[in-house]
């Protein structure tokens, strides 16, 4: 079969380069063409160190190691139904209602998946077409993740604006993959977050009400439970495997642990940031254990890991490599910031009750001052050893 | 003739002040939430970079070049006031709305960029046309920024609702960053961006 599709590629492929039919075209087939298989051009002149790993291979492991979230979460969103509604057709805690679920949340997951992928991708082509470049394969990533991060009920609609929008203002308006310096995926969610404020926070949007609709079935996420002064009723071992209201995919914390083995045996990810952004909430969760003044602040330090979005920040966001920090002290630096703010916005600022989305856009910002610093200490040290030396072997 | 015209003309265009130059940043981001107060801020700085440009070229000759900037800033301190004092009889609520960025114009760097750069060294005729095209062009940005900003945040223009009730009842809502300032600077972004694309002369060059 792949015999047969590399024959067709080739086959049409002079349509396509310069002088073709459809040379205009060029970039949209370039980007399937290095999709279905990986590219066997090589570099004729002068000494270049290539990796066997292209973007777009790199891209796609990290679409894997997102599947257990995303497949847990599906899960997630028919249970929620199930508990809440009246009209659940199977008997709860049976094997036909678990299977429900799963189709359920699937249904539910899909046209988001879809509306994510057809808008994002559709700039994406039209810009690289517009400025003939290769089609940028950052989006796969970013696609499969914006569904993942917002609550069930988002219309549709609303979806579809805040893709466009990170795409447009978060990516391309900086040159397309590799320029941005907000996570684009993140973008997306900051333009609900604030545009559509109603849709995205308090207790009427986390669980859906029936297959197709907007509507919601009031319930407070834990985040909001203790945001409103009171200990989440769900308990640890609940918030660690992940059965809680929340977005679509990011409630369950063994399934993101999984995605981060397969991203750290493969490298693609930085275990400098994921360790570091969960020494930060640590460290600054202690700390107001010892303050401890109200109940918020008196929240076991690790219940911050269970709750909320901060694991699959730390995973899947922080470490985007384009928009974290590149050096490796300033990933140290960067990863613990983004751990201190979002459990300090968490807890001390009641306007925002998730702090992830916020600290790591934030840091986002830092990152490139981060590096500058860390190379500059780096330069200023290496001058002062040499100049050191030189004395040492004049005198 | 056409001297006069092109002074008239260019701001509104290619020499532009918030678009090219970047200046007028901050009241752009303040007042352009709605389109009412944007209009009338726009109205207020066209008077004062007219007027202020036109007396101080009447007075270029006169003015001492070390205490320029003195007496720059007494006649457009004057002008402000003075509209300040107006909208406050004919126009109060508009004038409660603009509330501090209306005696914040004397520190629009329109203004003062157009008297060191213009007044000075031009007629009295030039240096009124002049300020009135970028007080202008000023306005022209200012109106494009609140009609999206009202239009799409609140669905209403110049207080009047725009988008049919039925779009709300099918489930629309309206954008609620478009209130947010941050959002007037990303739609002057925009229109920069499609201003150098139509016009690629007027692209920086990258190898400076």
């Amino acid at each position: 079969m792949f015999n047969n599709l590399r024959h067709f590629i080739d086959k049409i492929k002079p349509n396509f380069v310069e002088g073709g039919k459809f040379a205009w075209l060029q970039s949209t087939f370039e980007a399937f063409e290095t999709f279905a298989f990986t590219p066997n051009r090589v570099t004729k002149r002068g000494c270049h160190v290539r990796d066997a790993v292209d973007l777009k291979r790199a891209m796609i492991t990290v679409v894997i190691a997102l599947v257990p979230a995303m497949l847990f979460g599906m899960w997630n969103i028919g249970y929620q139904t199930s508990l809440h509604t009246t009209n659940w057709p199977y008997e709860l805690g049976t094997t036909a209602s678990w299977w429900y679920c799963l189709w359920f949340g699937f249904l539910r997951m899909l046209p988001m998946l879809a509306v994510s992928y057809i808008v994002g991708l559709g700039i994406e082509f039209t810009f690289a077409q517009i400025r003939q470049h290769e089609v940028n394969e950052g989006f796969l990533v970013t696609g499969f993740i914006i569904p993942m991060i917002v609550p069930v009920t988002t219309p549709l609609w609303q979806l579809a604006l805040a893709t466009a929008f990170a795409v447009i203002i978060g990516k391309e308006v900086f040159g397309g993959t590799g320029m941005n310096f907000l996570n684009p995926a993140l973008v997306a969610r900051a333009f609900l977050f604030f545009a559509y404020p109603t849709r995205m926070s308090g207790d009427n949007v986390w669980i859906a009400n029936d297959l197709w609709g907007t509507d919601a079935i009031t319930s407070a996420t834990p985040l909001a439970e203790l945001a409103a002064g009171i200990r989440p009723s769900a308990s640890a071992l609940d918030l660690f495997i992940g059965t809680i209201p929340g977005s679509t995919c990011e409630t369950s914390v063994i399934a993101i642990l999984l995605g981060a083995i397969i991203l750290l045996l493969t490298g693609i990810a930085s275990w400098r940031i994921m360790l570091s952004v969960v020494l930060g909430g640590g460290l600054i969760g202690l700390l107001f254990n010892a303050i401890g003044t109200n109940e918020y602040m008196q929240l076991p330090f690790y219940y911050h890991y269970l709750i909320g979005g901060f694991m699959f920040g730390a995973v899947f966001m922080a470490t985007d490599p384009v928009t974290a920090a590149q050096t490796n002290i300033g990933k140290w630096i960067y990863g613990l910031l983004i751990g201190i703010f979002a459990v300090m916005l968490r807890v001390i600022n009641p306007a925002y009750p998730e702090g992830m989305m916020l600290s790591i856009l934030l840091m986002n910002c830092f990152a490139p001052l981060i590096d500058h610093c860390v190379v500059a200490r780096n330069i200023k040290m290496r001058q002062k050893r040499a100049i050191l030396q030189h004395k040492t072997t004049t005198r | 003739m056409a001297n006069y015209k092109k002074l008239l003309i260019e701001p509104l265009r290619k020499t532009n002040p918030v678009t090219v130059l970047v200046l007028g940043i901050c009241s752009c981001l303040a007042v352009t939430a709605q389109l009412k107060p944007a209009l009338v801020m726009g109205a207020s700085v066209t008077v004062v970079t007219a007027l202020s440009n036109f007396i101080i070229s009447l007075l270029r000759k006169g003015i001492p070049n070390r205490i320029r900037i003195i007496v720059q800033l007494v006649v457009v301190a004057t002008l402000v006031i003075m509209i300040d004092q107006f909208l406050k009889a004919f126009a109060y609520d508009v004038s409660k709305q603009l509330s501090v960025y209306v005696g914040l114009i004397i520190t629009n760097c329109i203004i003062m960029g157009r008297l060191e750069a213009f007044a000075l060294s031009h007629n009295p005729r030039e240096s009124f046309l002049d300020g009135l095209g970028n007080g202008l062009g000023y306005s022209v940005i200012l109106f494009i920024v609140a009609f999206f900003r009202e239009l799409l945040g609140s669905g209403t223009l110049l207080g009047y609702q725009v988008i049919p009730q039925t779009f709300y009842e099918a489930g629309y809502q309206n954008n609620g960053l478009m209130i947010l300032p941050p959002m007037a600077l990303i739609v002057v972004g925009v229109i920069i961006w499609i201003q150098r694309t139509r016009h690629p002369e007027m692209q920086d060059s990258n190898n400076n």
